[in-house]
């Protein structure tokens, strides 16, 4: 069952232009361009498989319908979403895609009369669903996680392991069996339901704070989960389509995880085996620190040389991007060098916390890579955290006890004066106490982030 | 095996190496445009999809045909949007800022 030869061309055309878009995204100058590249590899190949489709009307009248209704669910979706909730939208995009590619195994798997499938197709269907379900599920957890509708800490349980290494066993031995013993269909729908499990259980140990590197590595799932698909089928975008994605996003996520300072390994099973213990400041009860009105603060910002502004994601989910320009504004009226010092993983993914101040038009100029501004605190008046917590959390230096001890982390706590502003005392995303609210040092000041700004322009301008 | 395995199994190599070679070197601020940009590119599932859908054969096969096209559907359009969304902030930095202080 082999293509025309005029398909497969158009189809390698299409997967050219995603080769292409991907190269482009790779570099900043490029990136948009690359993605409508790929894009147009997308509709190539939409259009090319219009080609190739066996004719049943009430089959592709359904599908008509089917296409009329997930074009605006996506485009709607992709639109409406705030640029905070990037992330989970991603997962969400990429779980659809997952389940997606699960269905498409089981129907083509249900279409075939049984015992005519080879051995490589039984395997490929195998795997596309057990790895789809995975990935559609998982991606459910860590939306499920950064949208705050679960608790973001890692979940663990007595007897985590055993029971996820028997989940796992039970899939690989369903799954040979499938192929082996052509238990079929009843086999297959069963598989599918363990594959979801296991996409749950494997999210749910981990900690909110690392689900970007999880989705980048569900991402890399589902490619692989269509590439198998591309076998299933004999279509050849889908393998190239889909491996490429499962190649570049392992690479991704060996990358992301780099930047965070932690391997894959540590990330991904680090919950495993230890029941959550409270972080170890919780035994000495409740401890001092101190606090300031705005124009305490105001003041001590005004009379500074050098200003450094740590964005966290409290900042974002405040909105308040334009007020923290508003004020760096301000300060360098009167002749103060403000900077901001972006963690790699300010925000709640690589790169998040640049696309939101970019969007409130801070100069280029003044946003700092941690290896660039790191050694400069030492000779900043005042670190000005704001949202941010577990990026400037010191017990990554001290205390090898701790979570993300290891952590690359911002040096706020060298800074002469440190104003932490913040909602509550309430632990950071990875759920862990922060040393530096604690310092002699800091100046905590609650509040929305949007509200203390504001406040802090006005009192800076009186000053 | 026959020569179209063999065929799809060249294309499937060289497409992991492909995969690692091109996207090397990435500064962190594309991380996540990147993830978007790829999760769009996996959306080609769509292909799939409307192909399995367009032979099924009874309500079943149907049914699930039709779930899988509107779930690829919206990973393939969701995608390419949302990515474009992420990018069209560096643009407008990049505008504001065409020469050096």
């Amino acid at each position: 069952m082999g293509l025309p030869s005029g398909i497969t061309l158009l189809y390698l055309l299409a997967a050219v232009l995603f080769i292409v878009g991907l190269h482009q995204l790779s570099s900043p100058r490029h990136a948009r361009s690359g993605n409508l590249v790929a894009a147009a590899g997308a509709v190539i190949a939409f259009i090319t498989t219009l080609f190739v489709l066996h004719h049943s009307a009430l089959n592709l009248i359904l599908m008509a319908l089917a296409i009329l209704i997930g074009i605006p669910i996506g485009a709607v979706a992709a639109r409406a979403v705030k640029m905070t909730a990037m992330p989970q939208m991603v997962a969400s995009f990429n779980g659809v895609g997952g389940g997606a590619a699960a269905l498409v195994a089981i129907v083509e798997f249900l279409g075939r009369p049984a015992g005519t499938t080879s051995l490589v197709v039984s395997i490929s269907v195998v795997f596309a669903v057990v790895i789809g379900a995975t990935s559609f599920a998982g991606s459910g957890i860590a939306y499920a996680k950064l949208q705050e509708m679960m608790r973001g800490t890692p979940i663990t349980y007595p007897g985590q392991q055993p029971v996820n290494a028997a989940v796992g066993a039970a899939i690989l031995l369903l799954g040979v069996l499938v192929v082996v013993a052509g238990i079929g269909v009843l086999g297959l729908w069963l598989l599918l339901l363990l594959a979801l499990v296991l996409g749950v259980a494997f999210v749910l140990p981990i900690g909110g704070a690392d689900m970007p590197v999880v989705i980048s590595l569900l991402n890399a799932f589902t490619g692989l989960a269509v590439a198998g698909d591309g076998f299933v089928l004999g279509n050849p975008v889908l393998i190239v389509g889909g491996t490429l994605v499962g190649a570049s996003g392992t690479f991704l996520t060996m990358m992301m995880s780099e930047a965070m300072g932690r391997s894959i390994a540590n990330l991904l099973f680090g919950a495993f085996g230890k029941i959550q213990v409270g972080p170890e400041t919780a035994a000495s009860g409740p401890r001092n620190v101190r606090s300031g009105s705005a124009e305490d603060i105001g003041t001590l910002l005004a009379y500074s040389q050098r200003v450094v502004i740590v964005p966290g994601y409290g900042l974002a989910v405040a909105q308040a991007q334009h007020a923290a320009r508003d004020l760096a504004e301000a300060l360098e009226k009167r002749g103060v060098a403000v900077e901001y010092a972006i963690h790699p993983v300010a925000g709640r993914m690589p790169g998040h916390m640049n696309v939101l101040l970019a969007e409130a038009n801070v100069p280029y100029e003044q946003l700092k890579d941690m290896d660039e501004i790191n050694d400069s605190f030492k000779s900043t008046d005042v670190a000005l955290v704001v949202g941010a917590n577990d990026v400037v959390n010191p017990a990554a230096h001290n205390s090898p006890g701790s979570p993300i001890y290891g952590m690359p982390i911002l040096n706020a706590d060298q800074a002469r004066n440190i104003v932490f502003m913040k909602r509550s005392m309430r632990p950071g995303f990875a759920g862990i106490d922060n040393e530096l609210m604690y310092d002699p040092k800091t100046i905590m000041f609650f509040g929305d982030a949007k509200d203390s700004l504001t406040k802090l322009v006005a009192a800076v301008k009186a000053a | 095996m026959n020569a179209q395995l063999v065929n799809e199994i060249t294309i499937f190599v060289l497409s992991v190496f492909l995969g690692f070679e091109v996207i090397s070197k990435v500064p962190t601020i594309l991380h996540t445009p990147l993830m978007s940009g790829s999760n769009a590119i996996h959306g080609v599932i769509l292909v799939g999809a409307m192909v399995i859908m367009a032979r099924a054969d009874g309500p079943l096969q149907l049914a699930v045909g039709f779930v899988a096209v509107v779930l690829a559907t919206v990973n393939m359009v969701g995608g390419y949007v949302v990515t474009d969304r992420m990018l069209e902030m560096f643009k407008s930095r990049n505008r504001k800022q065409p020469g050096r202080p």
